[in-house]
């Protein structure tokens, strides 16, 4: 098990009970977790989720996570 | 159709049919074009010899969805160069609907300190518009909020208003044209480029439109055009940004606020951070919750103007339950918020009003203030002293006049090096070296450091339309150049740029853009004329810039941004300069 931290955004925050949309949480996932995997493990809708971030920089659904990265989920958003 | 002189020398009028070179054009298409062909590229914006031009889209005013945008143009006051700025009002559709393809205030009345408003009707018997000079001076030198109730009890509240504030009576070049939005609030903004002064400057104070009796927007070819706005239409209700409930109506333009923050490219205490650790607290999310937690119920946004089926405009409200401001956009909420290190929502809102109020333009006030506040005169984070400033900035204090002037104006008199601004006019919410191709946009478009000109942000960071890495220098020359060719068109439509999000990932509503504007004009135009017809813009605009003495040496980048390594990803914008000569070279 790896500890890692994730923050949900926008409307995908409807999903996590009791959670504040953008505020960070420590998870305990499997070693090799993917980003999907994580989707999974919260139970947000995939076709909701658009964008994720690790650490800052965009990254596919299938990019295997490491301990201690900070995972930021988006649904499709923009603005301007 | 026609095209309406206000000569404001002897406050007289002349209406003239479209040239025919002009018949396919709108909005950007139409500002840009007579800027181009009447404004002396090396006049003095703020002189005798620039000309103010309004214009519709060419679909404003129809039942197109999302398209009461109208566009202001001229030598902008602010960069020097040619400038094009729209709004979204019912100012647009009224305008569209007397016929009316452009507007162009012309000449300076002599006498100092006296202003005019000028009455557009239609004048059913002639079968045209009519135009009215009114004395405007007892709305002067004051809040727009207090002066727009008087301008719809003078002219009925079918009226849409356009006008300017203190800020461009005092001429300065970060002053904007309010417009009316829905609720007659003086909310609306052609912000960018000085063009309040341009218009005070010709001692204009209003433009009040009722078109009543007006006959409307003639379409070619009205079953191409309902098809054409069908599948739009579908296209916006159909994408998760665009429809209703979606991101835009649920959290409005702030939240772009936490994806920035999270890309690291949330320009933060003037442009040295691209994180802030505030963001949370003032992004769309926490308009939303804060709404809701003091109304008691969840609200969703409303239309800035007729006919939108986005609805992205939010409302803020104090704690007692009362109306603080609308609308706190996401560039309004970074300037006036993570740029100043200020984290709390009701100093951002109260700033936000108050730019409403002088007739100022949000970003370049934030971005001044920050400057300000790198300078020392207040500690970044200040939400009480910047208050403050905006304040001296409506009374006309040196220090506002300072501020006013702009930001580089403002980092000039403080000596400054960290100032953002690309031909004078300030970056918005994007960081260059978080966002290369955005970057790349403010450095090359005609308009000074401008988001709206080529938002590349959509592949690089929102994986719309694309998905581009932002933190490479790579293929953005292209990539901002066909966004700025297409969005050139789009503003010349006369929709909302916002429209993009969808039609960029479905094309059903891209063609529909494409089929509303043949049906209204009877062209044959294709989805790819878009670009080709943009570009033709863009190089008109192009060669008046050049003409007024900003050619490819001002297409560069603040020079601190190629030294400084910016958090948190320590990057430098690293685009080189012959890659930015190529964005107009290869046009």
């Amino acid at each position: 098990m790896m500890r890692i931290r994730v923050k949900v955004f926008a409307t995908l925050g409807r999903h996590i009970a009791g959670g504040v949309t953008g505020a960070p949480f420590p998870l305990e996932v499997p070693d090799a977790t993917t980003i999907a995997d994580l989707v999974r493990q919260l139970n947000l809708p995939r076709e909701e989720v658009k964008v994720a971030f690790v650490n800052g920089r965009t990254r596919p659904l299938d990019w295997p996570l490491q301990p201690e990265d900070e995972v930021g989920i988006f649904p499709p958003i923009g603005g301007g | 159709m026609w095209i309406l002189r206000l000569n404001m020398n002897d406050r007289t009028y002349r209406l003239s049919e479209v040239p025919e070179a002009y018949k396919n054009l709108g909005g950007r298409g139409t500002t840009s074009t007579i800027v181009h062909d009447e404004v002396p590229p090396l006049c003095h914006p703020l002189g005798p010899n620039n000309k103010l031009v309004f214009a519709p889209g060419i679909v404003t005013g129809t039942a197109a969805p999302t398209s009461a945008r109208v566009s202001a143009g001229a030598k902008s006051w602010l960069t020097g160069g040619i400038k094009e700025s729209n709004a979204g009002s019912s100012w647009a559709s009224y305008f569209a609907n007397m016929q009316i393809k452009a507007l162009i205030v012309e000449g300076q009345p002599m006498e100092k300190g006296k202003y005019w408003i000028t009455h557009l009707t239609w004048d059913d018997k002639a079968g045209k518009p009519k135009a009215e000079f009114l004395p405007a001076d007892p709305y002067t030198g004051k809040d727009l909020y207090e002066v727009f109730p008087k301008v719809y009890e003078q002219f009925g509240t079918r009226a849409a208003i356009a006008g300017c504030g203190v800020a461009g009576e005092y001429g300065y070049g970060n002053s904007g044209i309010a417009f009316n939005d829905l609720g007659k609030r003086p909310s609306r903004y052609s912000g960018r480029g000085g063009l309040g002064a341009v218009m005070a400057s010709r001692r204009l104070k209003f433009i009040v439109l009722d078109s009543k009796g007006a006959p409307g927007v003639p379409i070619a070819n009205q079953g191409l055009f309902d098809q054409g706005a069908k599948k739009l239409a579908e296209a916006l209700r159909e994408h998760a940004i665009t429809k209703p409930k979606g991101g835009l109506n649920t959290y409005g333009t702030a939240v772009l606020v936490n994806i920035m923050n999270e890309a690291g490219g949330l320009p933060t205490r003037n442009f040295s951070s691209g994180r802030f650790e505030g963001a949370a607290k003032i992004a769309g999310e926490a308009i939303f919750e804060g709404v809701k937690n003091r109304l008691g119920k969840e609200v969703y946004n409303h239309a800035c103007s007729p006919g939108c089926i986005i609805q992205c405009s939010n409302t803020w409200y104090k704690t007692d339950g009362t109306e603080h401001t609308s609308c706190v956009e996401y560039e309004s909420d970074w300037a006036l918020g993570a740029n100043c290190g200020i984290d709390s929502l009701d100093d951002v809102a109260e700033m936000v009003r108050l730019c409403n109020a002088y007739g100022l333009d949000t970003i370049e006030t934030g971005t001044a203030l920050a400057v300000a506040m790198e300078a020392g005169v207040i500690p970044f984070g200040d939400g009480k002293k910047a208050i403050q400033l905006v304040h001296e900035m409506g009374k006309g204090t040196p220090m506002g006049r300072i501020l006013g002037g702009g930001t580089d104006f403002a980092g000039r008199a403080f000596g400054v090096t960290r100032v953002p601004t690309v031909k004078r006019q300030s970056m918005p919410a994007y960081e260059p070296r978080a966002v290369k191709g955005m970057g790349v946009t403010y450095a090359t478009t005609t308009m000074g450091a401008d988001h709206t000109a080529g938002y590349t942000i959509a592949p690089e960071i929102l994986s719309v339309g694309g998905k581009v890495d932002p933190l490479s220098p790579e293929g953005k020359a292209a990539l901002s150049r066909g966004f700025q060719a297409t969005t050139a068109f789009i503003d010349s439509t006369g929709h909302c740029l916002f429209i993009a999000f969808a039609i960029l990932d479905i094309a059903s509503g891209f063609e529909g853009m494409m089929e509303e504007c043949n049906g209204v004009l009877g062209t044959n135009w294709k989805s790819e004329d878009a670009a080709k017809i943009g570009g033709e813009i863009l190089r008109k605009e192009r060669a008046f810039n050049e003409a007024a003495g900003i050619g490819k040496e001002e297409d560069r980048i603040p020079e601190f941004m190629k030294y400084e390594p910016l958090p948190p990803h320590n990057q430098v914008f690293d685009v080189s300069d012959k890659v930015l000569d190529s964005v107009y070279g290869e046009l």
